[in-house]
C-alpha cells in the first residue's frame, strides 16, 4: 500500500512538472512572436521589448522554462500587461465560480444518477428499466453546451422562467443560486445519464454476489439491502469515475460559462484567448490542469482505501 | 498421429462475424442506431442531391424565418436554408471525425505498441508523458493550443487526434502486456524471430479488434467534440456549415429566432445517439469483455 501511494505520488508530481514544461514551451510552436501577437500591429518595438523580456521570452528556451516553474512554484503568475493587474488575481475572482458550478452539476447529478441507477438494477428488464435506459443514453449523447443552448433558449428566451447570464447581484445568496440553476443542470445532464448506467451496471454485479442472498434469505428486508449493502459496494466504481468526471467538468463549463455569461475559468480562458493574451491562457490552463490531477489522484485514493482488493490487482498491473 | 492446430486470431474471429450485423439489427436500440446511422450517411453522401438550396446562398429578404413549405427548418440570420446547411454539416462532421480518430489510433497503437513491447524505461517515459496530456481535459488542452495555432478545420484534427491518443495507447500497452504471455509469442520468440516481427505480424492482429471497436465507439463523441470547438469559433469557420458554427450563429440571433440551435442542437443529440446505440451493441455483440473500456 504505502509503495502504491508513493509511486503514486511520484507520479503526480512528475506530470504537474511535465505540465509546466508543456506550457512554458507551447508558445514556441507558432511561427512568429507571442509579444508582438498579444499587442497587436501597432504596438512600437519598445513596448514590444518590455513585454517579451516580462514574458521572459527575450530569453533562452530552457531558462524561460525554469523561470515559469520557479515564478509558480513562488505562488505568482505574472501581470496581465493590459490591465497591469497580477495574473493569479484574475484567477482568484473567477475559479470559485467555475469551482461552485462544477460541485453543484456533481452533486446534480449524484443525486439523480445513483437513485435512478439503482432502480433500473431492482427492476432489471422492466419496460421502466428499458425506458430509463434510452433516457440515460441520450442524457449521455446531449453535450453539455446543446444541453445549455436548449436550456437558456426554453426557460430564459421563451418561458422568461430564468435568468438569462450572469452570477447575479453580488452577495445575495438566492439570487446567486437561481443564477447556478441552469447552468449546472445543463453541465449535468451527461452525467446524470453516466452514472445512472453505471450505478445499474455495478449494483447489477453486487445483487448476484452470495452474501446479498444471504441477506435476502435470512429475511432482512429488500429495501434495506439494497441501500445498505448494496449500494456500499456498487458505488465504489462511481468514486473512481468522479475524479475524471469533474476534469470533464471543468471542461464543459468554458462552454456553460460562455453560454450563460458567467464569470469563471472558461470565460476568463476564453476572452484571453480573443485577445491572443497567452500569459492568461497559460495560467489558466494550468490552474484547471492542476485541479483535474489532484481530482484525480484524490479519486484513486479514495478507490484503493475504499476497496482494499484494488490494489493488488494495481500491483500486477 | 499429428496434431495441427492453427491458433485463429482475434482478427479471423472479428471476420467470421461480419453476419453480425443481423444480431445488431434483431436488438431494438440496436437497430434504431444503425437507422440513424444510416440516415447520417445518405446525408453525406448525397448531399447535393438532398440540400433543396445552395448552403450558402443568401437571401436577406426571408432572414429568420420558421419552417414553412419553401425551407422545411427555416432560415438563419442571412436567409440561408437551415435544412440545407445541417445535411452539408454532416460532411464536415465526418470529415473532421474519421481523420482525427485515425490519428489518434495510430499514433496511439505506435506508443502503445513501444511502451508494452520495449517495456522498461521507454514505457515508463511514454506512460508520463500520455499521463500529461490526460492531465488536461480535452476542451482546455484543445484551447491552449488552437489559441496559438489559430482556428481552422486542419488544426482542429490535429488537436483533437493529439488529445484522443492516451486512451488508443494505454489500451494498446495493455493489450500488448497480456499478448505477450500468449504461448505462440514465446515460442516465436525462442525460435529467435525478431521483436519487430514479433509485434507487426503476431500481437498486432491481434490487438486490432477491439481498438477498432474502441475508435468507432470514439466517432460521436469526436464530432460532438468538433462542432463544440467549432461553436467557441476555434475550429471550421463560418460559412462552412459545421453544426458547431450553426448553434454560434443561432445563439448569437436566440432572441430572434429558435430554430438554428433548435435543429443543429437535435441533429447533433440524434448524430451521437444512433452512433452510440450502433456502437454499444456492436461491441456487446462482438467482445462482451470490452464492456467498460470506453473513455468517459
Amino acid at each position: 500500500m504505502r509503495r502504491y501511494l508513493l509511486k503514486r505520488l511520484v507520479t503526480t508530481i512528475l506530470v504537474l512538472l511535465l505540465s509546466m514544461v508543456f506550457l512554458a514551451l507551447l508558445v514556441h510552436i507558432v511561427p512568429g512572436d507571442a509579444a508582438r501577437t498579444l499587442l497587436g500591429p501597432r504596438a512600437t518595438p519598445e513596448l514590444i521589448a518590455k513585454v517579451r523580456a516580462e514574458m521572459d521570452l527575450d530569453k533562452p528556451p530552457m531558462v524561460q522554462v525554469g523561470l515559469f516553474i520557479w515564478k509558480i512554484l513562488h505562488g505568482s503568475f505574472g501581470t496581465d500587461v493590459f490591465t497591469g493587474r497580477p495574473i493569479s488575481m484574475l484567477i482568484g475572482s473567477a475559479l470559485p465560480h467555475t469551482i461552485i458550478l462544477a460541485f453543484s452539476s456533481l452533486g446534480l447529478a449524484v443525486l439523480l444518477g445513483i437513485p435512478l441507477g439503482v432502480f433500473s438494477a431492482t427492476h432489471p428488464d422492466s419496460w421502466l428499466d428499458r425506458i430509463l435506459a434510452l433516457f440515460s443514453i441520450s442524457f449521455i449523447t446531449i453535450p453539455s453546451y446543446v444541453g445549455g443552448l436548449f436550456l437558456l433558449l426554453i426557460f430564459a428566451v421563451q418561458l422568461r422562467a430564468m435568468p438569462a447570464i450572469g452570477v447575479g447581484e453580488p452577495g445575495n445568496i438566492p439570487d446567486y443560486i437561481r443564477h447556478l440553476i441552469l447552468p449546472a443542470v445543463a453541465l449535468a445532464i451527461t452525467w446524470v445519464g453516466y452514472l445512472a448506467r453505471l450505478v445499474r451496471a455495478s449494483m447489477l454485479e453486487v445483487l448476484n454476489e452470495n452474501y446479498i442472498r444471504a441477506a435476502l434469505a435470512a429475511g432482512i428486508p429488500l429495501r434495506k439491502v439494497v441501500y445498505k449493502y448494496a449500494l456500499k459496494n456498487a458505488l465504489i466504481p462511481t468514486v473512481a469515475v468522479l475524479g475524471v468526471g469533474l476534469g470533464n467538468l471543468m471542461g464543459g463549463a468554458v462552454f456553460v460559462e460562455i453560454i450563460f455569461s458567467r464569470p469563471g475559468m472558461g470565460t476568463l480562458i476564453y476572452n484571453a484567448i480573443q485577445s491572443r493574451n497567452y500569459p492568461i491562457v497559460r495560467a489558466g490552463v494550468l490552474v484547471v490542469a492542476c485541479l483535474f490531477i489532484v481530482a484525480n489522484l484524490l479519486a484513486d485514493l479514495a478507490y484503493t482505501y475504499l476497496d482494499p482488493r484494488i490494489q493488488l490487482d494495481k500491483m500486477q498491473g | 498421429m499429428e496434431f495441427v492446430i492453427r491458433p485463429r486470431s482475434r482478427v479471423q474471429i472479428f471476420l467470421d462475424r461480419i453476419p453480425v450485423l443481423g444480431e445488431v439489427l434483431q436488438r431494438p436500440l440496436g437497430a434504431l442506431g444503425f437507422f440513424i446511422v444510416f440516415m447520417f450517411l445518405v446525408a453525406v453522401i448525397f448531399a447535393p442531391v438532398l440540400a433543396p438550396y445552395d448552403y450558402a446562398k443568401q437571401d436577406i429578404p426571408s432572414m429568420l424565418q420558421g419552417p414553412s413549405r419553401a425551407h422545411l427548418l427555416g432560415t438563419d440570420h442571412l436567409g440561408r436554408d437551415l435544412l440545407s446547411r445541417i445535411i452539408y454539416g454532416s460532411r464536415i462532421a465526418l470529415i473532421a471525425a474519421v481523420p482525427s480518430v485515425s490519428i489518434a489510433l495510430i499514433g496511439g497503437i505506435i506508443l502503445g505498441l513501444l511502451a508494452g513491447y520495449i517495456g522498461g524505461i521507454v514505457d515508463d517515459i511514454i506512460v508520463i508523458i500520455l499521463d500529461t496530456i490526460k492531465a488536461f481535459p480535452a476542451v482546455i488542452l484543445a484551447l491552449a493550443i488552437l489559441a496559438l495555432l489559430g482556428p481552422s478545420l486542419v488544426n482542429e484534427i490535429l488537436v483533437i487526434g493529439l488529445a484522443w491518443i492516451p486512451g488508443y495507447a494505454r489500451v494498446t500497452r495493455a493489450q500488448v502486456f497480456s499478448a505477450r504471455q500468449n504461448l505462440y509469442v514465446e515460442a516465436e520468440r525462442s525460435l529467435g524471430a525478431p521483436s519487430r516481427r514479433i509485434v507487426l505480424q503476431h500481437i498486432l492482429p491481434n490487438i486490432l479488434a477491439p481498438l477498432l471497436i474502441l475508435a468507432a465507439m470514439d466517432l460521436p463523441v469526436v464530432i460532438t467534440f468538433e462542432a463544440g470547438l467549432s461553436f467557441l469559433g476555434l475550429g471550421v469557420r463560418p460559412p462552412t456549415p459545421s453544426w458547431g458554427v450553426i448553434l454560434a450563429e443561432g445563439f448569437n440571433f436566440i432572441r430572434q429566432t429558435p430554430w438554428p440551435i433548435t435543429w443543429a442542437g437535435l441533429t447533433l443529440i440524434i448524430t451521437t445517439l444512433g452512433f452510440t446505440l450502433f456502437g454499444e451493441t456492436l461491441r456487446d455483440v462482438l467482445d462482451p469483455r470490452l464492456i467498460g473500456t470506453r473513455r468517459a
